[in-house]
């Protein structure tokens, strides 16, 4: 897969195709790639890199490259293909600027859970049929690939890229019965006291980094309400419990009908909060309450939040969760 | 050298905690390690080190100052301070316990830091040397030994005991309060196990990892290098890195308004956010590029610069595992000049 | 002066200038009681309540909050409270979803000539969040005082 990456990239620069290339560079381990911009074929030759661990979602990225000007070639997983449909929608970035490589996606790999199995003092990593070989300062271990699957990859929407100029391997499907609701499903079921001890539990492990919100690529404001002094609400620093409440749902809310479910901010957390429940919660508020809708999968389509039906169902009839 | 066997643990614990609020690593719901009070039944954590530094003992995240009231046209000045209780905490690594030195060097100089004195001076520490370090330790390139670290008591795990060793009056203090479940212990022992421990050290990826290019006096040769614009590129501009360091200490002064008062706390801030040199005038940190190379700078140059060259990084590898973009102060220092 | 304080709940009613405000004018005409633990905020428009505003009124203190507006097809501007009620639906969801009683929170139609149903949802709203009690789980302790 890297090969062929690195040669279509190196291919396309040298025939002026394209200025730039947003991908990932080679890290010290074998698991920490930093998404990079590349200008020249030898620096694709010499630091580009694409492995199971490549989890970053680039297309935030171009934002920023679209505003640098010039050609960029960038590298989507079907899931980051949503997110830049949704960046479209919202004129965040030029299509005309941007150079899609869709690239089959068999699902991410979380180094987390490598270590959460105990290993430690990784040195290696290889694949071979289905399996990771990790090379450890001390000793071998051999793990399914399946074992080590980052956790939104295990509920995968869909494997399908939903825009590209070309692709890198094969087209895949949309998954039609992914688990993505089980967890939301499970949280909904629960008497609202052991909801509350839930989210407590994981939200007063919030330290406001705002990893989760400057990774999100439905996050796109120029400034943050959070950062806005004039707000009233700028506070950087979990204060109090309120705050730590605050911030998520108002975040949740800001991308509700817009997030289209990467699992970005989960996977960024330093705390290992499930942040993605509360989107989904939205997402399947959305589908059950105004019909089936996938943020990213039509660049034309109005926003939920952003139209209404006459007959639309009434806040109290919408009942708790349990409804 | 003391010895305490794993039977006397928790009889161990239970008379510490009698005495002081003990804290020690727990895994949390997320399996993640994380300090906690001890109470009984409490289970250490196996994890090499907690995502948050223990820094948060005595630079908490959030602090409140003072509290104003008014009442009519009198404004009334309350000190909210509480008592600090004398507090333990257990299994700290050799990192962190060398990261206490460097917020040392930044809040106990003039003028002395009150709050952070005071808890400074109610704690006791008790540190842990580590068996089996990880592949993004890099402890041993700021000269810190991780088969043994500092601290108010030094504890090896050895073979179903823990050694202990007291560093200080403190320690000697922690020690003889819980003499009866102590037994003498094993010098020789302890030298295998921190020579086991070394052996690994050198064998980790990041071993050979030095600080070369930086350091004290290159603020000219590096400030203006083009390679700042390559690594920052990718920069989130999340404070990630700088709330998971043990060495990390700047703070912002704040006013919460309460309806009936105003609260003044202070809380951890973050050079790697937009706000973080907002002035009356305006912003001398524009971009992302320039807050990416403050922190960094002055993590290898500006605090070496100050203090007799020691750096201000303890390679405890936090930031290296949490960077949601993976990049990280060795790719820096390997960017900018360091040995590979 | 008694020792235990009879618990009052402190209520938050955002009530759209169009309809819900003159309904409360018009109850207030009509000598039509609701319990002086509803404290109304004037908006334009039920549309222009943030979901900041709802979670604000619960930091600075109130245990219940609700939302009057408009009936449906009635909105001075057209359409605002048609979008309020699906930002509302959204939000009360997952207000639930996180374990905030359901309870305290409510949206309500009123029209300027409904007087009386401003006065009996309001008597029923702090009934309500009277029996649930002191908000304790969207509680700044900072504002207590």
């Amino acid at each position: 897969m890297q090969e062929m990456m690195q040669k279509r990239a190196v291919e396309l620069l040298e025939n002026g195709t394209v200025d730039r290339v947003l991908g990932w560079s080679v890290g010290d381990f074998p698991y920490d790639m930093t998404p990079a911009v590349f200008r020249s074929a030898a620096e694709v030759k010499d630091r580009f890199v694409y492995n199971d661990f490549c989890a970053a979602n680039l297309s935030k990225y171009l934002v920023k490259e679209c505003r640098a000007g010039g050609k960029i070639l960038v590298f989507l997983k079907p899931c980051d293909t949503y997110s830049f449909n949704q960046l479209m929608a919202e004129h965040r970035i030029k299509r005309e600027m941007i150079h899609v490589i869709g690239i089959e996606c068999f699902g991410k790999a979380d180094v987390d859970k490598l270590k959460d199995m105990g290993i430690e003092g990784i040195t290696g990593i290889s694949m071979k049929d289905g399996s990771y070989t990790v090379s450890t300062v001390y000793g071998d271990t051999t793990v399914k690939a399946a074992d080590a699957m980052a956790e939104r990859c295990l509920s995968c929407k869909s494997k399908k890229h939903m825009v590209y100029d070309e692709l890198i391997g094969a087209e895949g499907e949309v998954v039609e019965d992914c688990n993505r609701f089980d967890m939301v499903e499970k949280l909904e079921a629960m008497t609202p006291d052991e909801r509350y001890e839930f989210w407590r539990g994981e939200l007063s492990r919030c330290i406001r980094c705002n990893a989760c919100r400057n990774v999100c690529p439905a996050c796109t404001c120029e400034k943050c309400i959070f950062d806005n002094p004039n707000s009233g609400v700028s506070q950087k620093a979990a204060v109090n419990s309120f705050e730590e409440n605050m911030f998520h749902i108002i975040r949740a809310f800001h991308v509700a009908g817009r997030c289209t479910d990467c699992g970005e901010c989960s996977r960024v957390c330093p705390q290992s909060i499930p942040l993605h429940l509360l989107n989904r919660k939205f997402i399947k508020d959305v589908n059950t309450f105004y019909g089936e809708y996938q943020a990213g999968e039509d660049p034309a389509a109005k926003p939920p939040l952003g139209k209404y039906e006459k007959n639309d169902i009434e806040p109290g009839e919408a009942g708790g969760a349990n409804a | 050298m003391k010895k305490l066997s794993f039977e006397k643990l928790n009889e161990f614990f239970a008379a510490v905690a009698a005495q002081k609020t003990l804290y020690l690593p727990v895994d949390n719901k997320v399996g993640k390690a994380e300090y906690k009070k001890w109470e009984s039944g409490t289970e250490m954590s196996r994890a090499l080190n907690t995502v948050r530094s223990a820094k948060d003992f005595f630079f908490p995240q959030t602090e409140n100052l003072m509290e104003f009231k008014m009442s009519g046209k009198a404004v009334e000045v309350l000190d909210t301070r509480e008592a600090c209780e004398d507090f333990v905490i257990f299994g700290v690594r050799a990192c962190d316990a060398a990261s206490f030195n460097i917020l040392d060097s930044v809040y106990l100089v003039d003028p002395v830091d009150s709050y952070y004195k005071n808890r400074r001076e109610h704690g006791t520490v008790v540190t842990m040397a580590c068996s089996r370090p990880a592949e993004t330790c890099f402890c041993g390139t700021f000269g810190i030994d991780a088969a043994d670290p500092a601290g108010d008591v030094t504890v090896w795990e050895i073979e179903g005991a823990y050694m202990l060793r007291a560093n200080t009056e403190k320690g000697e203090a922690l020690l003889a309060s819980v003499d009866a479940l102590l037994e003498d212990g094993c010098e020789k022992a302890v030298a295998d196990a921190q020579a086991k421990t070394r052996e690994i050290m050198k064998k980790l990826p990041l071993a050979d990892f030095t600080t070369e290019g930086v350091g004290v006096g290159k603020t000219k040769e590096l400030f203006d290098r083009p390679e700042w614009a390559t690594l920052s590129e990718s920069c989130l501009g999340c404070g990630t890195c700088t709330f998971v360091c043990p060495t990390c200490q700047c703070y912002d002064v704040r006013d919460f308004d309460t309806g009936n008062g105003i609260k003044r706390f202070r809380c951890w801030d973050s050079c790697m956010y937009s706000d973080f040199t907002q002035m009356a005038h305006g912003n001398s940190r524009n971009s992302q590029l320039e807050r990416f190379r403050q922190r960094f700078m002055h993590k290898l140059v500006y605090y070496p610069d100050r203090n007799n060259g020691t750096f201000g990084c303890v390679g405890c590898g936090r930031c290296l595992a949490r960077c949601p973009i993976s990049m990280n102060i060795v790719k820096v220092v390997k960017a900018l000049g360091g040995k590979n | 002066m008694q020792d235990v304080k009879e618990f009052r709940p402190k209520i938050v009613a955002f009530c759209c200038n169009w309809c819900s405000y003159a309904g409360a004018d018009l109850a207030g005409s009509s000598r039509l009681s609701y319990p002086a633990d509803v404290k109304i905020i004037r908006v334009p428009c039920s549309c222009r309540v943030n979901p900041l505003f709802i979670l604000r009124a619960f930091q600075r203190g109130a245990d219940g909050v609700i939302m009057a507006g408009c009936h449906p097809g009635d909105c001075h501007y057209t359409s605002g409270n048609y979008f309020a009620r699906r930002r509302m639906t959204l939000l009360f969801s997952m207000l639930d979803y996180l374990g905030i009683e359901r309870e305290r929170t409510r949206v309500e139609w009123i029209s300027a000539a409904e007087g009386a149903k401003f006065s009996k949802t309001m008597n029923e709203f702090v009934e309500t969040v009277t029996a649930l009690g002191e908000n304790k789980r969207l509680e700044d302790l900072r504002c207590k005082k």
